[in-house]
């Protein structure tokens, strides 16, 4: 089953992080990249840049509206995610407990719907 | 029609024999627990009219697997066919098609079903009902009788949840050494609120409930069976038939509730304890301690009652220390607090 692991983190606290933490933090997600990509489970993922840089797009009654900021202003961010090819649950789950993102953040798991 | 009724009577019997076992079979195998119960529920239908009209089969169970495991594929491929249309419904079918409908040897995947049932990503408080309701085959409105719930919610949440383990692709397994203890865990609690339920009948003359207690040392019972080397399992099934062995000591003839301390253990169930006391036993020799064990152990210190004559409180006041360090929880730092005083007043 593909499931999607949603990284959230602080972002104010990502941002006010010291340079030799967010090595340690590069360094981290590095291994755990690597180690997806050893196990053969990773379909993809990617890093967001801050929800600020975000828009929300909506269209009613015809019109486009355009909105400045992410959808949803939460004390936690999508910073990022894994998209990942595992058997069951607990596989996915014990993959998103060895993200980084679950020690600093939370990690959401989400099971993909089959088309 | 004798013939119909022995049909009903073996149906009956199998039903409360295999019900769990076969839903556990053909859910393991699909991950879809409801399609597994509807299947089996035509299954059972099928038989009423079939074996009045022949004979009763050799093995009823065999023949009710083969009836609901066609059902299931049969189900899955019409779904195929539909919106729903996926590989893992075509993967199902082989899986289902290449059991041996045949053997009679039907494994035993209960133990399976229920870890997926008290899965750490399913609500809590459905876990008992669900366990309840796959294992034993209760139907939502009893359960939701039991549960002080309508059923109309309870058989929201039940589909819910059945949903959620499909969806979510929750495996039925028994978890690996390093999580089966807390794993584990939540299957025992799910156990034990179901056993509870039982006793929150004031009266204790709700058959219903009463029925559910009962229920709950079945469970306990299966567990022990199939993972005969877990202490905290032993502990939760000794701290039940403890309870149990004092029912009919709790009521007075006029049905007033008796406190323990002020209960005749001559009406105590001397059988059941001395069956909790030999479980305990066996625990203890496994060298892990745990919430259950302890709560049993705190049964047993009071029990000793009717060989000496009085509880032995400093074991009780030392119990509860190490459940309040274990689980934090007040209830059990106030029943610490009235052991103590009873020890100083004795």
């Amino acid at each position: 089953m593909k499931y999607l692991l949603l990284i959230y983190g602080n972002e104010a606290a990502m941002q006010s992080a010291t340079k030799s933490d967010v090595e340690q933090m590069h360094a981290a997600y590095g291994a755990y990249s690597e180690a997806l990509q050893k196990a053969g489970v990773i379909v993809g993922g990617e890093r967001l840049r801050p929800s600020a840089s975000g828009t929300t797009v909506r269209v009613a009654d015809g019109k486009t509206k355009v909105l400045d900021g992410p959808y949803a202003e939460t004390k936690e961010q999508l910073g990022g995610f894994y998209m990942i090819e595992v058997p069951d649950l607990d596989a996915a789950l014990s993959w998103a407990a060895r993200c980084p993102g679950a020690s600093h953040g939370v990690m959401e798991v989400r099971p993909v719907w089959p088309m | 029609m004798p013939r119909e009724q022995d049909a009903r009577t073996t149906a009956e019997a199998v039903a409360r024999r295999s019900y769990g076992k076969l839903v556990a079979f053909l859910a393991a195998r699909t991950g879809d627990v409801a399609a597994a119960e509807d299947a089996l529920s035509e299954a059972f239908a099928a038989a009423l009219t079939d074996w009045p009209a022949r004979e009763i089969p050799a093995s009823p169970e065999a023949w009710l697997m083969a009836v609901a495991r066609r059902r299931m594929i049969d189900a899955a491929r019409r779904r195929r066919s539909g919106q729903d249309a996926a590989g893992h419904l075509r993967l199902m079918a082989e899986e289902l098609e290449a059991v041996d409908a045949s053997r009679s040897d039907i494994s035993d995947d209960r133990l399976a079903l229920m870890f997926a049932c008290a899965h750490p990503s399913i609500d809590p408080g459905i876990r008992a009902p669900l366990i309840l309701q796959t294992i034993l085959g209760f139907d939502a409105a009893t359960i939701a009788s039991a549960f002080l719930m309508s059923p109309a919610t309870m058989g929201q949440r039940l589909v819910r949840a059945k949903n959620k383990i499909r969806q979510a692709g929750i495996p039925f397994r028994v978890p690996e050494r390093a999580d089966l203890r807390e794993r584990l865990d939540s299957v025992l609690e799910a156990i034990y609120a179901a056993f509870a339920e039982g006793w929150s009948d004031p009266a204790g003359t709700e058959f219903k409930r009463r029925n559910l207690a009962e229920e709950g040392i079945w469970l306990g019972r299966l567990v022990t069976s199939l993972l005969p080397d877990e202490p905290e399992a032993l502990g939760l099934l000794a701290l039940m038939l403890h309870a149990e062995a004092r029912r009919g000591a709790r009521r007075n003839a006029r049905g007033e509730y008796v406190p323990l301390a002020d209960q005749d253990p001559a009406l105590w169930n001397a059988e059941l304890i001395e069956e909790a006391e030999a479980l305990l036993y066996r625990a203890s020799t496994m060298g892990v301690i745990g919430r259950f064990q302890l709560e049993a152990a705190v049964q047993s210190a009071h029990v000793v009652r009717r060989r000496t004559g009085a509880s032995d409180w400093v074991a009780i006041e030392r119990l509860y220390d190490a459940l309040a360090a274990i689980t934090g929880s007040p209830v059990v730092a106030i029943n610490r607090a009235i052991a103590s005083q009873t020890s100083a007043a004795r």
